[in-house]
């Protein structure tokens, strides 16, 4: 047996491992992994408190479940979309440390 | 049992997270993060998300990941030069983040009796559950997600996409 609360302090160390990832580093591919893990950090809290609520209620709730679905599928689009923007910048400035990508114009 | 897996894969994830953290070169960043993913993975199992924790591994420590690396590996990204980052960063960005966590990790260990503790094996969420909502309750938001992954795949192709 294990208390929901150990889950939900583990994701909140995620989430601040991922925020601290997201500050210093300095490679723009490194910040977006670091986004990607705080997404999943989330993403525990919310299996989480689904469980939790099926325990209160004491029948089957799915929507925290059907939260992460919906997380997942956009994390997905993003994570191409995001990739696919890397690419076009690393074309344009030949560089990937985001001190250097810090103007909109090129 | 359940505390001794849990406790296993929870201290996997934080040592992949610290990894990640750590690294220099981000294909040693990319490769923790598919190992944090993947105990999470195995953490949703032991609270009964059989569906997201195949979903878990196939997506997020398949998918995504494997685009990631095929990224970095196009780009060729070597490691990280050290350069100063914003000084509000620091002086604001990492008191805050650790504030964030004292103050979660209290409310949430204060208050442990009233969230309760999983067992394992009790409520399993099947995949016939999450679907019997997915296809009856939530059709429209399902639909309109695979619009939203049709653009994202364009958008993707349109800005990867050599200009003459």
């Amino acid at each position: 047996m294990v208390p929901i609360a150990y889950y939900l302090v583990l994701s909140a160390i995620l989430f601040s491992i991922g925020v601290a990832a997201f500050l210093i580093k300095r490679n723009i591919i490194t910040v977006f992994m670091s986004i990607e893990l705080m997404l999943n950090a989330v993403n525990l809290t919310f299996v989480a408190f689904s469980r939790q609520w099926s325990q209160v209620s004491g029948h089957l709730q799915v929507n925290g479940q059907i939260f992460v679905f919906f997380v997942m599928v956009v994390a997905a689009a993003e994570a191409a979309v995001g990739l696919a923007i890397i690419i076009a910048v690393f074309r344009a400035r030949n560089t990937l440390n985001v001190d250097q990508v810090d103007l909109m114009k090129l | 049992m359940h505390l001794v897996l849990f406790i296993v894969f929870a201290v996997l994830c934080v040592a992949g997270a610290l990894n990640l953290l750590l690294q220099r070169h981000p294909i040693n960043s990319a490769l923790s993060l598919i190992v944090v993913m993947s105990s999470l993975a195995v953490l949703y199992l032991l609270l009964g998300a059989e569906f997201l924790a195949a979903a878990q591994v196939i997506v997020y420590s398949g998918a995504i990941m494997v685009l990631f690396t095929f990224v970095i590996m196009l780009l060729n990204a070597g490691r990280e030069e050290r350069t100063h980052g914003s000084k509000l960063a620091y002086i604001a960005g990492f008191p805050g983040a650790a504030a964030l966590l004292g103050l979660l990790t209290f409310i949430f260990i204060s208050r442990r009796s009233s969230f309760g503790s999983a067992r394992l094996g009790q409520y399993l969420v099947t995949t016939s559950d999450l679907s019997r909502v997915l296809f009856r309750d939530l059709l429209l938001p399902f639909e309109v997600t695979s619009v939203l992954i049709l653009i994202a795949i364009l958008g993707a192709v349109a800005l990867a996409r050599k200009e003459h």
